[in-house]
Protein backbone atom coordinates (compact mmCIF):
# COMPACT_ATOMS: atom_id res chain seq x y z
CA UNK A 1 0.00 0.00 0.00
CA UNK A 2 1.46 3.31 -1.01
CA UNK A 3 1.76 6.05 1.65
CA UNK A 4 -0.57 7.85 -0.40
CA UNK A 5 -3.64 5.00 0.69
CA UNK A 6 -2.50 5.66 4.29
CA UNK A 7 -2.93 9.27 3.96
CA UNK A 8 -6.16 9.13 2.31
CA UNK A 9 -7.11 6.43 4.97
CA UNK A 10 -6.41 9.15 7.96
CA UNK A 11 -7.91 12.10 6.34
CA UNK A 12 -10.84 9.96 6.18
CA UNK A 13 -11.06 8.27 9.57
CA UNK A 14 -7.94 9.69 11.74
CA UNK A 15 -6.72 6.23 11.39
CA UNK A 16 -5.66 3.52 8.93
CA UNK A 17 -7.21 -0.53 8.90
CA UNK A 18 -4.11 -1.67 10.48
CA UNK A 19 -3.95 1.02 13.65
CA UNK A 20 -7.61 -0.18 14.40
CA UNK A 21 -6.79 -3.51 14.15
CA UNK A 22 -3.95 -3.26 16.26
CA UNK A 23 -5.69 -0.89 18.98
CA UNK A 24 -8.50 -3.50 19.06
CA UNK A 25 -5.57 -6.60 19.29
CA UNK A 26 -4.06 -4.30 22.30
CA UNK A 27 -7.47 -4.68 24.29
CA UNK A 28 -7.59 -7.97 24.36
CA UNK A 29 -4.56 -7.98 26.43
CA UNK A 30 -5.80 -7.81 30.57
CA UNK A 31 -3.22 -6.03 32.77
CA UNK A 32 -0.78 -8.73 34.25
CA UNK A 33 -1.41 -11.04 31.75
CA UNK A 34 1.37 -13.55 29.91
CA UNK A 35 1.11 -13.02 26.77
CA UNK A 36 2.89 -14.67 23.76
CA UNK A 37 2.94 -11.50 21.40
CA UNK A 38 4.29 -13.08 17.99
CA UNK A 39 4.94 -10.94 14.93
CA UNK A 40 3.87 -7.94 13.07
CA UNK A 41 0.63 -6.85 14.41
CA UNK A 42 0.21 -8.27 17.69
CA UNK A 43 3.86 -7.16 18.55
CA UNK A 44 2.63 -3.24 18.21
CA UNK A 45 -0.50 -4.23 20.18
CA UNK A 46 1.38 -5.51 22.95
CA UNK A 47 3.59 -2.31 23.06
CA UNK A 48 0.41 0.03 22.76
CA UNK A 49 -1.09 -2.04 25.18
CA UNK A 50 1.59 -1.80 27.35
CA UNK A 51 2.19 1.97 27.41
CA UNK A 52 -1.75 2.69 27.50
CA UNK A 53 -4.07 0.49 30.24
CA UNK A 54 -1.93 -3.23 30.83
CA UNK A 55 1.68 -1.33 31.86
CA UNK A 56 2.06 -5.04 34.45
CA UNK A 57 1.43 -7.27 31.22
CA UNK A 58 4.51 -9.48 30.40
CA UNK A 59 6.02 -10.07 26.93
CA UNK A 60 6.80 -13.58 25.90
CA UNK A 61 8.40 -14.44 22.22
CA UNK A 62 9.32 -17.92 21.24
CA UNK A 63 13.39 -17.23 20.91
CA UNK A 64 13.09 -17.60 24.45
CA UNK A 65 12.96 -14.11 25.47
CA UNK A 66 10.03 -12.42 28.38
CA UNK A 67 9.95 -8.75 28.15
CA UNK A 68 8.19 -6.68 30.85
CA UNK A 69 8.84 -3.52 29.24
CA UNK A 70 8.14 -2.12 25.49
CA UNK A 71 10.96 -2.12 23.37
CA UNK A 72 12.28 0.97 22.83
CA UNK A 73 12.37 1.15 19.10
CA UNK A 74 10.11 -0.35 16.13
CA UNK A 75 10.86 -4.16 15.58
CA UNK A 76 10.86 -5.97 12.44
CA UNK A 77 11.42 -9.20 14.20
CA UNK A 78 11.00 -10.07 17.74
CA UNK A 79 14.94 -11.05 17.84
CA UNK A 80 16.03 -7.32 16.98
CA UNK A 81 18.30 -6.42 19.29
CA UNK A 82 16.04 -3.18 21.28
CA UNK A 83 13.95 -6.45 21.92
CA UNK A 84 16.58 -8.21 24.04
CA UNK A 85 18.15 -5.02 25.59
CA UNK A 86 16.74 -4.74 29.29
CA UNK A 87 14.66 -7.69 29.14
CA UNK A 88 13.20 -9.96 31.68
CA UNK A 89 15.26 -12.79 30.87
CA UNK A 90 16.80 -13.83 27.72
CA UNK A 91 16.09 -17.61 27.69
CA UNK A 92 15.97 -21.01 25.28
CA UNK A 93 12.52 -21.64 23.28
CA UNK A 94 11.76 -24.61 25.20
CA UNK A 95 11.85 -21.91 28.70
CA UNK A 96 8.89 -19.84 27.30
CA UNK A 97 7.20 -23.15 25.34
CA UNK A 98 6.89 -24.67 29.05
CA UNK A 99 4.94 -21.73 30.43
CA UNK A 100 2.74 -21.95 27.38
CA UNK A 101 2.41 -25.95 28.00
CA UNK A 102 1.52 -25.52 31.36
CA UNK A 103 -1.16 -23.15 30.70
CA UNK A 104 0.28 -20.49 32.41
CA UNK A 105 -0.12 -17.90 29.19
CA UNK A 106 -3.89 -16.34 28.93
CA UNK A 107 -3.11 -14.77 25.41
CA UNK A 108 -1.20 -15.68 22.44
CA UNK A 109 -1.51 -13.92 19.63
CA UNK A 110 -1.40 -15.26 15.59
CA UNK A 111 -1.92 -14.22 12.08
CA UNK A 112 -3.20 -16.83 9.57
CA UNK A 113 -3.57 -17.20 5.57
CA UNK A 114 -6.80 -18.52 5.99
CA UNK A 115 -9.36 -19.68 8.90
CA UNK A 116 -12.88 -21.06 8.68
CA UNK A 117 -15.99 -20.86 10.20
CA UNK A 118 -14.40 -22.77 13.59
CA UNK A 119 -11.21 -21.12 13.63
CA UNK A 120 -9.00 -23.49 12.12
CA UNK A 121 -5.91 -21.60 10.55
CA UNK A 122 -4.28 -22.32 7.84
CA UNK A 123 -0.22 -20.90 7.14
CA UNK A 124 1.21 -23.86 5.12
CA UNK A 125 -1.30 -24.19 2.19
CA UNK A 126 -2.42 -21.70 0.03
CA UNK A 127 -4.53 -21.69 -2.75
CA UNK A 128 -4.54 -18.75 -4.95
CA UNK A 129 -6.68 -19.26 -8.33
CA UNK A 130 -6.48 -22.73 -8.40
CA UNK A 131 -2.97 -23.24 -7.87
CA UNK A 132 -1.62 -24.57 -4.28
CA UNK A 133 0.98 -22.05 -2.92
CA UNK A 134 3.31 -23.10 -0.32
CA UNK A 135 3.22 -20.77 2.12
CA UNK A 136 5.64 -20.47 5.08
CA UNK A 137 4.25 -22.71 7.70
CA UNK A 138 3.30 -22.81 11.29
CA UNK A 139 6.59 -21.55 13.25
CA UNK A 140 5.20 -21.35 16.79
CA UNK A 141 1.47 -20.79 15.52
CA UNK A 142 0.09 -24.94 16.26
CA UNK A 143 1.49 -24.57 19.50
CA UNK A 144 0.28 -21.31 20.78
CA UNK A 145 -3.32 -22.12 19.11
CA UNK A 146 -2.89 -25.23 21.04
CA UNK A 147 -1.80 -24.37 24.42
CA UNK A 148 -2.84 -20.77 25.26
CA UNK A 149 -5.71 -20.34 27.03
CA UNK A 150 -7.02 -18.08 24.40
CA UNK A 151 -6.20 -17.15 21.29
CA UNK A 152 -6.59 -14.11 19.33
CA UNK A 153 -5.98 -13.93 15.52
CA UNK A 154 -5.26 -11.22 13.10
CA UNK A 155 -5.62 -11.22 9.54
CA UNK A 156 -7.25 -9.08 6.37
CA UNK A 157 -11.01 -9.68 5.98
CA UNK A 158 -10.89 -10.95 2.22
CA UNK A 159 -13.35 -13.80 0.41
CA UNK A 160 -10.34 -15.92 -0.30
CA UNK A 161 -9.31 -15.98 3.17
CA UNK A 162 -12.26 -16.16 5.40
CA UNK A 163 -13.33 -20.08 4.09
CA UNK A 164 -15.65 -22.30 4.08
CA UNK A 165 -12.96 -24.79 4.99
CA UNK A 166 -9.50 -24.42 5.28
CA UNK A 167 -7.20 -27.06 2.73
CA UNK A 168 -4.97 -27.77 6.07
CA UNK A 169 -5.06 -27.26 9.70
CA UNK A 170 -1.53 -25.33 10.78
CA UNK A 171 -3.25 -24.28 13.97
CA UNK A 172 -6.27 -25.86 15.42
CA UNK A 173 -9.25 -23.81 16.49
CA UNK A 174 -12.72 -25.37 17.12
CA UNK A 175 -12.17 -27.96 14.60
CA UNK A 176 -15.80 -29.44 13.74
CA UNK A 177 -17.62 -27.55 16.61
CA UNK A 178 -17.95 -27.98 20.38
CA UNK A 179 -16.37 -30.72 22.22
CA UNK A 180 -14.08 -31.62 19.30
CA UNK A 181 -10.97 -29.78 20.89
CA UNK A 182 -10.92 -31.96 23.95
CA UNK A 183 -11.78 -35.06 22.37
CA UNK A 184 -8.41 -34.58 19.62
CA UNK A 185 -6.59 -34.19 23.13
CA UNK A 186 -5.89 -30.34 23.42
CA UNK A 187 -6.16 -28.69 26.68
CA UNK A 188 -9.64 -28.03 28.45
CA UNK A 189 -8.79 -24.35 29.23
CA UNK A 190 -7.79 -23.47 25.59
CA UNK A 191 -8.69 -22.31 22.17
CA UNK A 192 -10.29 -19.23 19.91
CA UNK A 193 -11.67 -16.09 21.34
CA UNK A 194 -11.49 -13.58 18.87
CA UNK A 195 -10.81 -12.83 14.98
CA UNK A 196 -9.51 -9.21 14.69
CA UNK A 197 -9.79 -8.34 10.92
CA UNK A 198 -9.55 -5.44 8.71
CA UNK A 199 -13.25 -5.48 8.80
CA UNK A 200 -14.54 -6.18 12.22
CA UNK A 201 -14.41 -8.18 15.18
CA UNK A 202 -15.93 -11.91 15.40
CA UNK A 203 -15.87 -14.11 18.72
CA UNK A 204 -17.14 -17.95 18.84
CA UNK A 205 -20.44 -19.12 20.14
CA UNK A 206 -20.81 -22.22 22.44
CA UNK A 207 -21.13 -23.84 19.55
CA UNK A 208 -17.57 -23.55 18.40
CA UNK A 209 -18.71 -21.49 15.22
CA UNK A 210 -17.44 -17.90 14.88
CA UNK A 211 -20.10 -15.06 14.55
CA UNK A 212 -20.08 -11.28 14.32
CA UNK A 213 -19.60 -9.51 17.19
CA UNK A 214 -18.67 -6.00 15.93
CA UNK A 215 -17.80 -4.19 13.09
CA UNK A 216 -15.52 -1.07 12.22
CA UNK A 217 -16.47 1.93 11.72
CA UNK A 218 -17.59 2.49 8.01
CA UNK A 219 -16.93 -1.02 7.50
CA UNK A 220 -20.69 -2.23 6.69
CA UNK A 221 -22.23 -5.53 7.64
CA UNK A 222 -23.52 -6.36 3.90
CA UNK A 223 -19.92 -5.68 3.38
CA UNK A 224 -17.95 -8.01 5.73
CA UNK A 225 -20.74 -10.78 4.93
CA UNK A 226 -19.56 -10.23 1.39
CA UNK A 227 -16.12 -10.84 2.12
CA UNK A 228 -16.35 -14.10 4.18
CA UNK A 229 -16.69 -17.44 2.28
CA UNK A 230 -19.24 -18.90 4.53
CA UNK A 231 -22.54 -17.22 6.01
CA UNK A 232 -21.54 -15.77 8.50
CA UNK A 233 -24.04 -15.41 12.02
CA UNK A 234 -24.55 -11.74 13.08
CA UNK A 235 -24.75 -11.20 16.86
CA UNK A 236 -28.50 -9.64 18.03
CA UNK A 237 -26.76 -7.44 19.71
CA UNK A 238 -24.03 -6.24 17.00
CA UNK A 239 -21.68 -3.52 18.01
CA UNK A 240 -19.33 -0.89 16.82
CA UNK A 241 -15.68 -1.47 17.42
CA UNK A 242 -14.50 1.74 19.19
CA UNK A 243 -11.77 3.78 17.08
CA UNK A 244 -8.75 3.82 18.29
CA UNK A 245 -7.84 6.73 21.19
CA UNK A 246 -5.96 9.43 21.00
CA UNK A 247 -3.63 7.45 23.56
CA UNK A 248 -3.20 4.51 21.52
CA UNK A 249 -2.46 6.00 18.18
CA UNK A 250 0.06 7.98 19.45
CA UNK A 251 1.67 4.82 21.30
CA UNK A 252 1.82 2.91 18.03
CA UNK A 253 2.41 5.91 15.96
CA UNK A 254 5.46 6.57 18.28
CA UNK A 255 6.98 3.05 17.68
CA UNK A 256 5.64 3.09 14.08
CA UNK A 257 5.69 6.54 12.75
CA UNK A 258 6.17 5.42 8.95
CA UNK A 259 3.36 2.55 8.80
CA UNK A 260 5.42 0.07 8.09
CA UNK A 261 3.09 -2.65 10.05
CA UNK A 262 0.39 -0.43 10.82
CA UNK A 263 -0.90 0.20 6.55
CA UNK B 1 49.68 -33.35 26.32
CA UNK B 2 48.43 -30.12 25.07
CA UNK B 3 45.49 -29.34 23.51
CA UNK B 4 44.64 -28.46 19.81
CA UNK B 5 43.64 -25.65 18.65
CA UNK B 6 40.47 -26.16 16.30
CA UNK B 7 40.63 -22.89 14.67
CA UNK B 8 40.69 -23.68 10.86
CA UNK B 9 39.10 -21.48 7.84
CA UNK B 10 35.48 -21.32 7.19
CA UNK B 11 36.28 -23.36 3.79
CA UNK B 12 38.15 -25.87 5.90
CA UNK B 13 35.62 -26.02 8.47
CA UNK B 14 33.02 -26.57 5.71
CA UNK B 15 35.38 -28.65 3.38
CA UNK B 16 36.10 -30.95 6.43
CA UNK B 17 32.87 -31.37 8.15
CA UNK B 18 29.62 -30.61 6.09
CA UNK B 19 29.28 -33.57 3.14
CA UNK B 20 26.96 -33.51 0.82
CA UNK B 21 23.22 -35.53 2.03
CA UNK B 22 24.21 -34.14 6.00
CA UNK B 23 21.84 -32.97 8.12
CA UNK B 24 22.33 -29.74 8.98
CA UNK B 25 20.86 -27.48 11.91
CA UNK B 26 21.04 -23.72 11.01
CA UNK B 27 19.73 -20.77 12.51
CA UNK B 28 19.07 -22.27 15.63
CA UNK B 29 19.12 -18.72 17.38
CA UNK B 30 15.73 -17.83 15.45
CA UNK B 31 16.28 -13.91 13.68
CA UNK B 32 19.69 -13.32 15.33
CA UNK B 33 23.01 -14.77 14.65
CA UNK B 34 21.80 -16.65 11.56
CA UNK B 35 25.40 -18.69 10.28
CA UNK B 36 25.15 -17.03 6.29
CA UNK B 37 28.81 -16.96 6.22
CA UNK B 38 29.13 -20.54 6.71
CA UNK B 39 25.91 -21.40 4.51
CA UNK B 40 27.43 -19.27 1.56
CA UNK B 41 30.57 -21.90 1.70
CA UNK B 42 28.40 -24.21 1.24
CA UNK B 43 26.75 -23.41 -1.93
CA UNK B 44 30.30 -22.23 -3.10
CA UNK B 45 31.62 -25.86 -2.61
CA UNK B 46 28.56 -27.04 -4.17
CA UNK B 47 26.99 -29.39 -1.47
CA UNK B 48 23.55 -31.56 -2.54
CA UNK B 49 21.21 -33.05 -0.64
CA UNK B 50 21.40 -31.38 2.34
CA UNK B 51 18.63 -31.90 5.23
CA UNK B 52 18.30 -28.38 6.14
CA UNK B 53 17.10 -28.31 10.32
CA UNK B 54 16.22 -25.17 12.20
CA UNK B 55 12.70 -23.75 13.54
CA UNK B 56 13.09 -21.08 11.39
CA UNK B 57 15.76 -19.63 9.00
CA UNK B 58 14.58 -16.07 7.89
CA UNK B 59 16.49 -15.99 4.11
CA UNK B 60 19.01 -18.51 4.82
CA UNK B 61 17.13 -21.94 3.89
CA UNK B 62 15.59 -20.06 1.16
CA UNK B 63 19.18 -19.38 -0.70
CA UNK B 64 20.64 -22.64 0.25
CA UNK B 65 17.12 -24.51 -1.88
CA UNK B 66 17.47 -21.67 -4.52
CA UNK B 67 20.99 -22.95 -5.23
CA UNK B 68 20.44 -26.57 -5.75
CA UNK B 69 21.82 -27.60 -2.11
CA UNK B 70 19.01 -29.22 -0.09
CA UNK B 71 17.05 -32.22 -0.74
CA UNK B 72 14.86 -32.20 2.27
CA UNK B 73 13.56 -29.24 4.72
CA UNK B 74 12.89 -29.84 8.32
CA UNK B 75 11.69 -26.63 9.86
CA UNK B 76 8.75 -25.32 11.62
CA UNK B 77 8.61 -22.25 9.28
CA UNK B 78 10.26 -21.89 5.85
CA UNK B 79 10.04 -17.69 5.00
CA UNK B 80 11.56 -13.74 5.03
CA UNK B 81 10.43 -12.48 8.43
CA UNK B 82 10.27 -8.80 7.72
CA UNK B 83 9.39 -9.54 4.25
CA UNK B 84 6.91 -12.46 3.56
CA UNK B 85 7.31 -15.63 1.29
CA UNK B 86 9.99 -17.08 0.35
CA UNK B 87 10.08 -17.15 -3.30
CA UNK B 88 13.40 -19.96 -3.82
CA UNK B 89 11.19 -22.32 -1.58
CA UNK B 90 8.47 -21.80 -2.83
CA UNK B 91 9.85 -22.48 -6.17
CA UNK B 92 11.26 -25.73 -5.12
CA UNK B 93 8.15 -27.38 -3.15
CA UNK B 94 5.59 -25.39 -6.00
CA UNK B 95 7.92 -26.33 -9.04
CA UNK B 96 10.74 -28.54 -8.40
CA UNK B 97 12.99 -25.80 -9.28
CA UNK B 98 15.66 -26.09 -9.28
CA UNK B 99 15.26 -29.23 -7.47
CA UNK B 100 12.51 -30.44 -5.54
CA UNK B 101 12.78 -30.44 -1.80
CA UNK B 102 10.23 -32.04 0.18
CA UNK B 103 9.50 -30.87 3.59
CA UNK B 104 8.28 -32.46 7.08
CA UNK B 105 6.59 -29.53 8.76
CA UNK B 106 6.78 -28.96 12.67
CA UNK B 107 5.75 -26.50 14.80
CA UNK B 108 8.61 -24.35 16.76
CA UNK B 109 7.35 -26.24 19.91
CA UNK B 110 8.13 -29.27 18.34
CA UNK B 111 11.33 -28.91 16.99
CA UNK B 112 12.81 -27.62 20.32
CA UNK B 113 11.07 -30.93 21.81
CA UNK B 114 12.82 -32.95 18.52
CA UNK B 115 16.54 -31.36 19.36
CA UNK B 116 15.73 -31.22 23.42
CA UNK B 117 15.02 -35.18 22.77
CA UNK B 118 18.19 -35.90 20.65
CA UNK B 119 20.20 -33.45 23.46
CA UNK B 120 18.91 -35.96 26.20
CA UNK B 121 19.75 -38.93 24.24
CA UNK B 122 15.99 -39.91 25.11
CA UNK B 123 14.19 -41.28 21.83
CA UNK B 124 11.30 -39.06 22.37
CA UNK B 125 9.68 -36.66 24.10
CA UNK B 126 5.73 -35.99 25.06
CA UNK B 127 3.65 -32.93 24.12
CA UNK B 128 0.38 -31.55 24.11
CA UNK B 129 0.53 -29.42 21.49
CA UNK B 130 -0.16 -30.11 17.44
CA UNK B 131 -3.20 -32.07 18.53
CA UNK B 132 -6.17 -31.79 15.75
CA UNK B 133 -3.24 -30.35 13.43
CA UNK B 134 -2.36 -31.27 10.34
CA UNK B 135 1.11 -31.00 11.57
CA UNK B 136 0.23 -34.37 13.14
CA UNK B 137 -1.23 -35.88 10.68
CA UNK B 138 1.48 -35.51 7.97
CA UNK B 139 4.59 -35.35 9.47
CA UNK B 140 6.19 -39.10 10.88
CA UNK B 141 7.90 -37.80 13.59
CA UNK B 142 4.82 -36.46 15.55
CA UNK B 143 3.10 -39.36 16.71
CA UNK B 144 -0.08 -39.83 18.89
CA UNK B 145 0.11 -42.60 21.99
CA UNK B 146 -0.93 -43.32 25.32
CA UNK B 147 0.49 -42.23 28.70
CA UNK B 148 1.75 -45.12 30.65
CA UNK B 149 1.61 -43.45 33.95
CA UNK B 150 -1.90 -41.94 33.71
CA UNK B 151 -3.56 -42.75 30.54
CA UNK B 152 -3.65 -39.73 28.77
CA UNK B 153 -3.34 -39.10 25.47
CA UNK B 154 0.09 -37.12 24.33
CA UNK B 155 1.86 -36.59 21.10
CA UNK B 156 5.64 -38.02 21.11
CA UNK B 157 8.30 -35.67 19.30
CA UNK B 158 10.74 -38.25 17.60
CA UNK B 159 14.52 -36.71 18.80
CA UNK B 160 16.23 -35.43 15.98
CA UNK B 161 20.19 -35.74 16.22
CA UNK B 162 21.04 -33.58 13.20
CA UNK B 163 25.17 -34.41 11.61
CA UNK B 164 26.30 -30.98 12.32
CA UNK B 165 24.88 -28.03 13.94
CA UNK B 166 26.74 -24.38 12.69
CA UNK B 167 26.08 -21.59 15.64
CA UNK B 168 26.86 -18.15 15.22
CA UNK B 169 28.25 -17.05 18.50
CA UNK B 170 29.90 -13.51 19.85
CA UNK B 171 32.77 -14.96 21.68
CA UNK B 172 34.77 -18.28 21.93
CA UNK B 173 38.14 -19.86 22.76
CA UNK B 174 40.54 -21.54 20.06
CA UNK B 175 39.17 -24.49 21.54
CA UNK B 176 35.59 -24.15 20.88
CA UNK B 177 34.29 -22.89 24.44
CA UNK B 178 31.81 -20.54 23.57
CA UNK B 179 29.72 -17.53 24.94
CA UNK B 180 26.12 -16.39 24.16
CA UNK B 181 24.42 -13.92 24.81
CA UNK B 182 21.31 -12.69 23.44
CA UNK B 183 18.61 -14.63 21.52
CA UNK B 184 18.94 -18.49 22.60
CA UNK B 185 16.25 -19.95 20.51
CA UNK B 186 17.04 -23.76 20.03
CA UNK B 187 21.29 -23.15 20.23
CA UNK B 188 22.03 -24.72 23.61
CA UNK B 189 19.79 -28.03 23.07
CA UNK B 190 20.98 -27.94 19.31
CA UNK B 191 24.59 -28.36 19.69
CA UNK B 192 24.11 -31.19 22.14
CA UNK B 193 21.84 -33.18 19.62
CA UNK B 194 24.00 -32.39 16.69
CA UNK B 195 26.77 -35.26 16.39
CA UNK B 196 29.34 -32.01 15.38
CA UNK B 197 29.34 -28.77 16.54
CA UNK B 198 30.54 -25.90 14.36
CA UNK B 199 31.07 -22.55 15.71
CA UNK B 200 31.50 -19.63 13.96
CA UNK B 201 32.81 -16.37 16.17
CA UNK B 202 32.78 -13.09 15.92
CA UNK B 203 35.94 -12.60 18.21
CA UNK B 204 38.24 -15.22 19.21
CA UNK B 205 39.27 -14.61 23.13
CA UNK B 206 41.38 -16.19 25.48
CA UNK B 207 39.90 -18.91 27.64
CA UNK B 208 40.72 -17.32 30.72
CA UNK B 209 38.12 -14.53 28.82
CA UNK B 210 35.33 -17.52 28.91
CA UNK B 211 36.15 -19.35 32.30
CA UNK B 212 35.34 -15.86 33.76
CA UNK B 213 31.77 -15.78 33.48
CA UNK B 214 30.95 -19.47 32.79
CA UNK B 215 27.14 -19.13 32.96
CA UNK B 216 27.61 -17.47 29.48
CA UNK B 217 29.29 -20.69 28.22
CA UNK B 218 26.25 -22.29 26.32
CA UNK B 219 28.69 -24.94 24.79
CA UNK B 220 31.49 -26.43 26.20
CA UNK B 221 34.16 -27.01 23.50
CA UNK B 222 34.81 -30.93 23.74
CA UNK B 223 31.36 -30.70 21.81
CA UNK B 224 32.99 -28.58 18.96
CA UNK B 225 34.74 -30.10 15.75
CA UNK B 226 35.85 -26.52 14.45
CA UNK B 227 35.81 -22.90 15.44
CA UNK B 228 36.52 -20.72 12.93
CA UNK B 229 36.98 -16.68 13.18
CA UNK B 230 34.08 -14.95 11.02
CA UNK B 231 33.50 -11.37 11.87
CA UNK B 232 30.01 -9.61 10.37
CA UNK B 233 29.26 -14.02 9.55
CA UNK B 234 26.07 -13.48 10.76
CA UNK B 235 25.18 -10.39 8.33
CA UNK B 236 21.98 -9.47 7.11
CA UNK B 237 21.01 -11.01 10.56
CA UNK B 238 22.13 -8.90 13.74
CA UNK B 239 24.48 -10.21 16.28
CA UNK B 240 23.85 -8.92 20.15
CA UNK B 241 26.14 -6.06 20.90
CA UNK B 242 28.16 -6.43 17.29
CA UNK B 243 26.01 -5.15 14.76
CA UNK B 244 21.99 -4.70 13.83
CA UNK B 245 20.15 -5.92 11.40
CA UNK B 246 20.07 -5.14 8.10
CA UNK B 247 16.64 -4.70 7.29
CA UNK B 248 17.12 -3.34 3.85
CA UNK B 249 19.28 -6.11 3.12
CA UNK B 250 16.19 -8.66 3.53
CA UNK B 251 14.11 -6.30 1.92
CA UNK B 252 16.46 -6.24 -1.26
CA UNK B 253 16.46 -9.80 -0.99
CA UNK B 254 13.06 -10.10 -1.17
CA UNK B 255 12.76 -8.40 -4.54
CA UNK B 256 15.83 -10.15 -6.26
CA UNK B 257 13.98 -13.74 -5.57
CA UNK B 258 10.78 -13.21 -6.77
CA UNK B 259 11.78 -14.20 -10.55
CA UNK B 260 14.47 -17.48 -10.69
CA UNK B 261 16.63 -15.27 -13.18
CA UNK B 262 17.24 -12.05 -10.69
CA UNK B 263 18.04 -14.91 -8.02
CA UNK B 264 20.59 -16.57 -10.23
CA UNK B 265 21.90 -12.59 -10.44
CA UNK B 266 22.01 -12.36 -7.02
CA UNK B 267 23.88 -15.52 -6.23
CA UNK B 268 26.21 -14.48 -8.24
CA UNK B 269 26.74 -11.30 -7.21
CA UNK B 270 26.92 -12.42 -3.29
CA UNK B 271 27.77 -15.41 -3.03
CA UNK B 272 29.05 -17.34 -6.23
CA UNK B 273 31.89 -14.39 -6.74
CA UNK B 274 32.81 -13.89 -3.58
CA UNK B 275 35.63 -16.04 -2.39
CA UNK B 276 34.96 -15.36 1.15
CA UNK B 277 32.94 -13.44 3.56
CA UNK B 278 35.82 -10.88 3.56
CA UNK B 279 35.12 -9.95 -0.42
CA UNK B 280 31.43 -10.11 0.79
CA UNK B 281 32.09 -7.62 3.41
CA UNK B 282 33.73 -5.50 0.95
CA UNK B 283 31.49 -5.72 -1.83
CA UNK B 284 28.52 -4.99 1.25
CA UNK B 285 30.91 -1.68 2.05
CA UNK B 286 32.58 -0.69 5.21
CA UNK B 287 30.35 2.49 5.30
CA UNK B 288 26.65 0.35 5.54
CA UNK B 289 28.30 -2.01 7.50
CA UNK B 290 29.78 0.15 9.95
CA UNK B 291 26.15 2.19 9.88
CA UNK B 292 25.16 -1.23 11.24
CA UNK B 293 27.06 -1.16 14.51
CA UNK B 294 26.49 -0.46 18.19
CA UNK B 295 25.53 3.26 18.54
CA UNK B 296 25.15 2.71 22.31
CA UNK B 297 26.71 0.06 24.51
CA UNK B 298 25.29 -1.41 26.82
CA UNK B 299 27.43 -3.65 29.10
CA UNK B 300 26.00 -6.00 31.87
CA UNK B 301 27.12 -5.72 35.40
CA UNK B 302 30.32 -8.15 36.08
CA UNK B 303 29.09 -11.31 38.24
CA UNK B 304 31.47 -12.07 41.04
CA UNK B 305 32.72 -15.58 40.86
CA UNK B 306 35.10 -14.76 43.90
CA UNK B 307 35.10 -16.89 47.24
Amino acid sequence: MTTTNIKAQIAARGYTAGEIMVATAAREIADGELVFVGMRLPMLAFLVAKRTHAPNAVGLYENGLIRETPSPQLLYTMADPPNLRGATQCGQMIDVMALLQQGRVQLGFLGAAEVDRFGNLNSTWGERHGKTQRLPGSGGACDIASLAQRTVVLLAHERTRFRQHVGYITSPGNGQGSGWRTAQGLPIRSGPSALITTLGVLRFGSDGEAFLASVHPGAGVENVLANTGWKLYVADKLEQTPPPTADELAAMRALDPNHFWTK
Amino acid sequence: MSKASKLMTMREAVAQHIPSGAMVLLGAQMEQMIPFAAGHELIRQGRMDLTLVGPISDILFDQLIGAGCASKVMAAWVGNVSAGVAYCFRRAVEEGLPRRVSVTDYSNFTMALALHAGALGVPFLPTYSTFGSDLLKKNDNLREFISPVNEEKLVAVRALRPDVAVLHVQRADEYGNAHIWGSLGVAVDGARAARKVIIVAEEIVAPEVIASDPNRTLVPGFLVAAVVHEPGGAHPSPVQGYYARDHAFFAEYHEQSRKLEDFDEWLERWIRRMADRREYLKQLGAVRFDALGVREHAFSAPADFGY
